[in-house]
């Protein structure tokens, strides 16, 4: 009862005309996000963050801004996947796999109009999820102490390279760069400089919203200059919608689909490290062991529409489980969303349900409200957004790469900090050439302070006492798991990976 | 070949940044762990992972022919000029320059790109600083 009240006073604030007029704007700016080749929900999400800055918005206004722009690049996604058998953003590739078959069948509109419903039933279902998962992680993470935070962040980064990269070793390798990103600056306990070889403008630390920037947006922009991939996608075919509404008989045949893959698609949400990517792939392949019995997966069958736009969506609601109870984003928006976060002197973790409820209320309530806004966005005007689609990269491009810096600048008014963007481009182009995964990256200058602040402070508490690590039965636990969740992908994990990246050439490292 | 010079590069990485962490003063006034253990943890993470990088190279990436590269290159020169010039002239007439490059590099014609620069500089200028209210650079001209 205590958390309807709660969800209650969560309305309350998210029900204002500000926070509905961000909502709304979020909504349609992540679908747009979310249909452009190119442009997935972490690049989306971190693009509009300078935005969010600017306008002055206080946290629980500009978290509303934000994750509807995540949500929505969850919706937009599949437009794309269907119409040109082109992902829009990494969760929706497994959408092309029935998605593309139904419209080439010229039942586009409909497997857009389904997959909509999906996408809603998924994320409504996550929602209410997060509002019960995640008071009780609360509880547990209540009895963590700085040793137990350290194997908590361990864990995630372990597991996080189990299902981001074909390579383990990349994955490590990404996950120590970040956190070696992360040490720059002043040491926060002793005051001491590290790494800035007396360059001042080190001594504050690298900035991760330059980083994320930089690494998203900007090596996106090198990998279209790279292909000299200017003209639409959209131009080659013809885009015909054809009738815009599911029969009730096709949606009553997916609804057993719809709940299903909504309830996995939520459970690969909130463990850490897999994201919506997983929950789709995951979801479609149940599915298709489940109730494929003709064998029409593949071939346009509306509930291969289904599965995974719900997988991908409750996935989505689930990622951010974690990433509010524990503080440890489960997908690289969601660390995105992290940084936010972080930069508005906010910290995730149970001390945010405690100190800052309205934000962590008010958002949940936005997450209702902007699904539904969603739902009436995506259904009805789905043919605006298909037009989208017609804008080519050689106009898109320079926009985003633009956007990037005038967001940067905005939020620091130094060219220094424009030119470390660039650098951080330039490594994330050549790092997604080889393969190496972006969001470990990302989460380590994002987590690398509090991960280092908390091994000191566990071992300073112990005097000196290493050992004081693996001390509690709890510590132990999580390091038992972040074991098994590194070492369990090298042995059963290349097959569902191979299956997973067979289809992502075209969205690089940038996994969600 | 890549993998293995792109895992002897990140071993190196290690190196020098563990003798960058010998290398941090300490405080008089310092913890238990002090500022050079955790450092000195991610270059070993590092240089095991780099280690086994190039001891297990994946599959070669595509390279782009040098003539990409080359664009690459040029389009880096370009907006390090725009992120240097800036302040200089203006963030209007930056931006349309840099926009207009980097969209008649994605193949548009030179009127076209010209177009979607102007388009886009006075784009952003008329909602992120009209509109929002964002301070953006301003050259000798007020804009």
């Amino acid at each position: 009862m205590e958390t309807l009240s709660n969800l209650a006073d969560g309305f309350a604030i998210a029900l204002t005309w500000q926070n509905l007029l961000l909502a709304l704007l979020g909504c349609f700016l992540g679908t747009v996000m979310g249909a452009l080749p190119g442009l997935g929900p972490s690049n989306g999400v971190a693009i509009l963050i300078p935005l969010a800055f600017t306008l002055g918005l206080g946290p629980t206004p500009s978290m509303i801004l934000l994750t509807s722009v995540y949500y929505g690049a969850m919706y937009g996604g599949r437009i794309s996947s269907i119409l040109l058998n082109i992902p829009g953003d990494e969760p929706a590739m497994m959408t092309c796999l029935d998605g593309y078959p139904m419209a080439q069948k010229g039942m586009a509109g409909q497997a857009l109009s389904l997959s909509g419903i999906a996408s809603f039933v998924g994320a409504f279902f996550a929602t209410w999820g997060l509002i019960f998962l995640a008071p009780q992680l609360v509880k547990i993470a209540l009895l963590f102490g700085p040793a137990e935070y350290f194997a908590l962040f361990a864990l995630a980064f372990m597991t996080l390279g189990g299902v981001s990269s074909t390579n383990q070793a990349k994955s490590a390798f990404a996950a120590a760069l970040g956190l070696g990103l992360a040490t720059i600056g002043v040491d926060t306990q002793t005051g001491v400089p590290r790494f800035t070889f007396g360059e001042v403008h080190l001594y504050d630390g690298l900035d991760f919203l330059v980083a994320i920037v930089g690494l998203f947006a900007l090596s996106e922009v090198f990998i279209f200059l790279e292909n000299r991939h200017g003209a639409a996608d959209a131009t080659k075919s013809k885009l015909v919608i054809g009738r815009l509404t599911p029969p009730l008989s096709m949606l009553k045949e997916c609804t057993p689909t719809m709940l299903r893959s909504s309830a996995l698609g939520f459970l690969a949400g909130v463990l850490p490290g897999a994201g919506a990517s997983l929950g789709s792939f995951i979801s479609y392949s149940m599915e298709k062991r489940l109730v494929d019995k003709k064998g029409t997966f593949g071939t346009g069958d509306p509930r291969g529409v289904a599965a995974p736009e719900a997988g991908n969506n409750a996935a989505a609601g689930g990622a951010l489980v974690p990433m509010l109870a524990l503080g440890v984003p489960g997908s690289g928006t969601t660390a995105v969303l992290l940084a936010v976060l972080l930069s508005l002197n906010i910290t995730p973790g149970p001390l945010l349900f405690a100190n800052n409820p309205d934000v962590v209320w008010g958002l949940i309530a936005a997450l209702f409200i902007a699904n539904f806004m969603l739902l009436a966005l995506n259904i009805p005007m789905v043919g605006l957004f298909t037009r989208l689609l017609l804008i080519p990269p050689r106009v898109l491009m320079p926009i985003v790469a633009m956007v990037s810096f005038v967001g940067i600048y905005g939020i620091s008014g130094s060219s220094f900090d424009l030119l470390v963007m660039i650098g951080f481009g330039i490594m994330g182009w050549g790092l997604r050439k080889f393969d190496v995964p972006l969001v470990p990256i990302i989460l380590g200058t994002l987590l690398g302070n509090t991960m280092e602040n908390n091994l000191r402070r566990a071992i300073t508490i112990d005097d000196g006492n290493w050992f004081t690590l693996i001390d509690s039965p709890l510590a132990v636990g999580l390091w038992i798991v972040a074991l098994i969740g590194f070492v369990l992908p090298l042995i059963i994990g290349r097959k569902v990976r191979k299956g997973m990246h067979k289809r992502r050439d075209e969205e690089g490292s940038i996994a969600d | 070949m890549s993998d293995r010079i792109f895992g002897v590069f990140g071993l190196l990485l290690a190196i020098g940044f563990a003798f960058a962490a010998f290398a941090i003063e300490e405080s008089f006034l310092s913890d238990a762990v002090g500022p050079k253990a955790f450092p000195l943890i991610v270059a070993a993470v590092l240089g095991v992972s780099s280690l086994v990088i190039a001891m297990r190279p994946d599959a070669e990436p595509a390279w782009p022919a040098l003539g990409r590269l080359v664009e690459i290159g040029a389009a880096v020169v370009v907006m390090v000029l725009y992120a240097l010039m800036l302040p200089v002239i203006g963030f209007v007439l930056a931006t349309a320059i840099a926009a207009a490059y980097l969209s008649w590099r994605l193949g548009s014609s030179v009127i076209a790109a010209i177009a979607t620069g102007v388009g886009t500089s006075i784009g952003i200028y008329v909602i992120f600083h009209l509109v929002l209210g964002l301070s953006l650079a301003r050259g000798p001209l007020g804009f």
